[in-house]
């Protein structure tokens, strides 16, 4: 092993909003070429903890390092999908658009894209299998496909580090397991953190799993078991995904 | 020009008008002066007003015209009282817009859930301090009319080149920034990943904004520059992949109300600036009419 250090190392984080607490002493580490699924309960503080890695919120409390330095000096080497429903799908854009804002800011660039950041946006765009609508606007395009156009948008600016948050959440079932595959194959060589719905279907693919809930505890996870996550949520959740939560628009 | 002579035969009358306003043209200045401020201030507001539209900043655009009237109002009040002549109440509304903008701006980034309080508290007080400087000058109260309502007729030379720097700022750090802006108004969290300097980005668009206000509140006065910023980006918008392409499109459609605002209302001698927002409100009904019966 080249590297032992950790790509995202959290010391003893505390975040509040508003006053009530959402993370309350925070310790986790990441280490590189890590696979890691965030799950807990809705409310549970997953999106919070991936905005502090992020540097978009700040820690009342403690520390995030993130390949050693402070989250908004490796910002450069991040790349992050956020759920599409965030965004405005009537604003007028292409996916080519969309995946091209992955550029800015990347290799220098100070606003005028070239040659290369549009090759690279094609080659983004073809592996997530989207090239052929790559000039549909992106409001055109299913809740599905959006969800790649953002993930080759984090793709396209070769990160080191890639943080999804729920990309399966619009998906149907076939296509899930699509998009966990190609994880999965990017995962040779960056660090992957994905915050997920469920875990049940996830499992096979993941090396470790996060479960916030106000704390966060991790697991292997071969240590996963049922009864650990009718902890965590309170209540029995569904191993087995039901289809017809993914409605077939992908 | 000629006068409005019977409804009987309204549509020859409108016709003989429209030509009576193409011939003007030729003759007088203050016409000519009237069509280029038209056009300018259309193209600073298709670009604009695309923005506007897109990231949903309507009533911060509302809340900086109307608080134009202060920066106006004291222009006028300090020309006529201690006689700066130089000072006119286009400078006014420049500054006024601008410190809008910058504190409209500041308090959303900063104070999220009291943003559209203080938007309308700037509106409000901004308003009432133009007015108060307005009936302490001496003279007639007219200019509080053409202020409200605008006055594309009254355009001097000197406004003219004001209008005509305003637009090339406007355009020339559009195009520099496009890139930047698209990404700010699309999803402001990523863009600030990517390293761009989300804040400044966002007060530079709420500047331009105020900027392009100002050019059209001598078009179509304060209380409809809303209506003029939004209802050509919002026709084009239906048309538009691409943020450029409703840019152009909205640009036309702006400058091309401007216009037949002007030529209508200038026969029967109409407010043009409340033609052109008819005009503007007409086709932006039609046109979405238009959309929903298509879809279905």
């Amino acid at each position: 092993m080249i590297s032992q250090n950790p790509v995202v190392e959290i010391n003893n984080v505390h975040f509040s909003y508003d006053g009530s607490n959402v993370l309350e002493d925070v310790n986790l580490q990441v280490p590189d070429k890590d696979f890691l699924s965030i799950v807990g309960p809705n409310g549970g503080g997953k999106t919070t903890l991936i905005k502090l890695i992020l540097g978009l919120l700040k820690p009342q409390k403690g520390r995030v390092r993130v390949f050693g330095v402070s989250p908004a000096k490796a910002r450069a080497r991040l790349g992050y999908m956020p759920q599409h429903a965030s965004l405005d799908p009537l604003f007028p854009v292409t996916a080519m658009d969309v995946v091209l804002m992955g550029r800015l800011g990347s290799g220098g660039n100070r606003g005028f894209y070239n040659a290369a950041d549009r090759e690279k946006t094609g080659e983004a765009l073809e592996m997530v299998e989207l090239y052929e609508v790559r000039n549909r606007s992106f409001a055109e395009l299913s809740g599905g496909q959006r969800q790649r156009v953002l993930i080759a948008r984090a793709l396209v600016s070769d990160p080191e580090l890639l943080i999804l948050d729920e990309p399966t959440s619009n998906v149907d079932a076939a296509l899930e397991v699509e998009l966990f595959e190609l994880l999965v194959r990017l995962n040779e060589h960056m660090t992957i953190a994905v915050v997920i719905h469920d875990l049940g279907f996830v499992s096979r693919y993941v090396k470790s799993v996060a479960c916030v809930n106000r704390r966060v505890v991790i697991h292997p996870t071969s240590e996963i078991t049922g009864e650990m996550i009718n902890q965590l949520y309170g209540h029995d959740v569904r191993m087995v995904r039901h289809d017809t939560f993914g409605q077939a628009n992908g | 020009m000629c006068v409005w002579s019977g409804m009987t035969h309204s549509g020859r009358q409108t016709v003989k008008c429209m030509a009576d306003f193409f011939s003007d043209l030729m003759v007088h200045k203050f016409l000519q002066h009237a069509v280029l401020t038209g056009l300018l201030a259309g193209i600073a507001c298709g670009v604009i007003g695309s923005y506007v539209v897109t990231r949903r900043i309507t009533y911060i655009a509302g809340g900086i015209s109307h608080s134009v009237l202060a920066g106006m109002g004291a222009a006028g009040y300090l020309a006529t009282i201690y006689g700066c002549e130089w000072l006119d109440p286009i400078h006014g509304a420049v500054a006024a817009a601008l410190c809008a903008a910058l504190l409209i701006g500041y308090v959303s980034m900063h104070a999220r859930q009291r943003e559209d309080t203080v938007i309308g508290a700037v509106w409000a007080v901004g308003m009432a301090v133009g007015i108060l400087f307005i009936f302490k000058t001496p003279g007639y109260h007219e200019d509080l009319m053409s202020y409200l309502f605008g006055n594309i007729l009254m355009v001097s030379s000197g406004d003219l080149i004001l209008i005509t720097v305003l637009d090339l700022v406007i355009l020339s750090l559009v195009f520099v920034f496009y890139n930047q802006f698209l990404a700010v108004c699309f999803d402001e969290e990523f863009a600030r990943i990517r390293g761009i300097h989300v804040e400044f980005f966002y007060l530079l668009l709420l500047c331009l904004t105020a900027l392009t206000v100002v050019l059209l509140i001598t078009v179509v006065g304060i209380v409809m520059v809303i209506a003029l910023l939004t209802l050509p980006a919002a026709v084009a918008g239906q048309f538009s992949k691409k943020l450029w392409q409703m840019m152009i499109l909205s640009s036309l459609l702006a400058a091309g109300f401007t216009m037949s605002g002007l030529a209508v209302s200038y026969g029967p001698d109409l407010p043009a600036g409340a033609t052109t927002i008819l005009l503007a409100g007409a086709v932006y009904l039609a046109v979405s009419l238009g959309h929903r019966i298509l879809r279905k």
